[in-house]
């Protein structure tokens, strides 16, 4: 009962504490003097539509390379974590056959919903989106045939490799960057007419090289996790 | 903000509340994934309200779609109500 109470009264604290501290913060006006500068100069400094794009791959570069760092290490870690209790036995896992609806269906569907990601990361500087959600739309694709069919799988090794080559050219890319422009992740590519699909310099590149970093990612984790035993 | 847009995002929010408050109450996890995947989906829309069409694309993708199948996977694997 006391304890009860005292979390009751540590929570009404801390929530006098945070509204009045969240009172004084003014919501949705431009205030910090970086925020202005990437919303006056970054379509002109960099030839993307879309501001936020351009933030994330070009003015905070190096953060989205250690983002990218960071899930890469995650797959890694739950790979290890599921690697003894991998079934390789195909028999042994429970198979009941999902209802000829679903199999027909996502046939159909698959392809047209690795298209749509293509398309999200593809035109990243163009339209809200990018490569993270674009690689998490192809997983799905993914996990869509996982669903509806109990053979087909990725195998490991492609999505091994897919991945380490995208990482790879992220990296590479960068590495150019540093050779022709003087410094790491610059663009060094012609910006081209704001708008058109082949403009942003290296923006589309990169975009695509984390799209498909993170869709044969996820892939092979969820490949992982169906492999696992019950 | 106009009110509309105010009445609108204040039901989604409540939504919200709701939704978090059934998922750490319910016994059986599929409810508590179910009921997740829908605060999680409110916030997307109310991204979009706000403005970042960007973030509302990747919070419906990753955690309304990817996440939601991941624990999926993992309940189907594991046990289905919590003791």
């Amino acid at each position: 009962m006391i304890k009860k109470a005292f979390a009751l009264l540590l929570v009404i604290i801390i929530g006098i504490f945070l509204s009045a501290t969240f009172a004084r913060i003014p919501f949705g006006e431009p205030k910090t003097v970086v925020g202005k500068y990437y919303l006056d100069h970054g379509v002109k400094d960099l030839g993307g539509v879309n501001i936020v794009t351009s933030i994330v791959v070009l003015y905070r570069g190096f953060d989205t390379l250690g983002e990218v760092t960071v899930l890469f290490l995650a797959a890694t870690g739950l790979g290890m974590v599921l690697a003894g209790l991998r079934e390789k036995d195909e028999k042994k896992r429970k198979k009941t056959p999902p209802s000829l609806i679903m199999r027909t269906e996502t046939k159909l569907l698959f392809p047209m919903t690795i298209l749509f990601g293509a398309y999200i990361f593809i035109h990243g500087h163009l339209t809200p989106g990018g490569g993270f959600p674009g690689g998490v739309v192809i997983a799905s694709a993914f996990l869509l045939m996982f669903l509806s069919h109990k053979k087909w799988e990725a195998k490991e090794k492609y999505t091994k490799v897919t991945e380490a080559l995208a990482g790879m050219t992220y990296v590479v890319i960068g590495l150019i960057g540093l050779y022709v422009a003087g410094s790491f992740l610059e663009n060094f590519l012609p910006k081209g007419v704001p708008g058109n699909l082949f403009s942003a310099g290296i923006i589309p590149l990169i975009y695509t090289a984390i799209g498909f970093k993170v869709g044969s990612e996820l892939t092979g984790l969820l490949q992982n996790l169906r492999e696992t035993t019950e | 903000m106009s009110s509309l847009i105010l009445v609108v995002s204040a039901i989604l929010v409540i939504f919200m509340i709701v939704g978090a408050v059934v998922t750490i109450h319910a016994r059986d996890l599929l409810v508590a994934i179910i009921a997740s995947a829908i605060v999680d989906l409110v916030l997307a829309v109310l991204f979009y309200i706000l403005q970042a069409p960007d973030v509302a694309i990747t919070q419906a993708s990753i955690m309304g779609g990817l996440t939601t199948a991941i624990f999926l996977v993992v309940i189907k694997k594991t046990e289905r109500y919590e003791q």
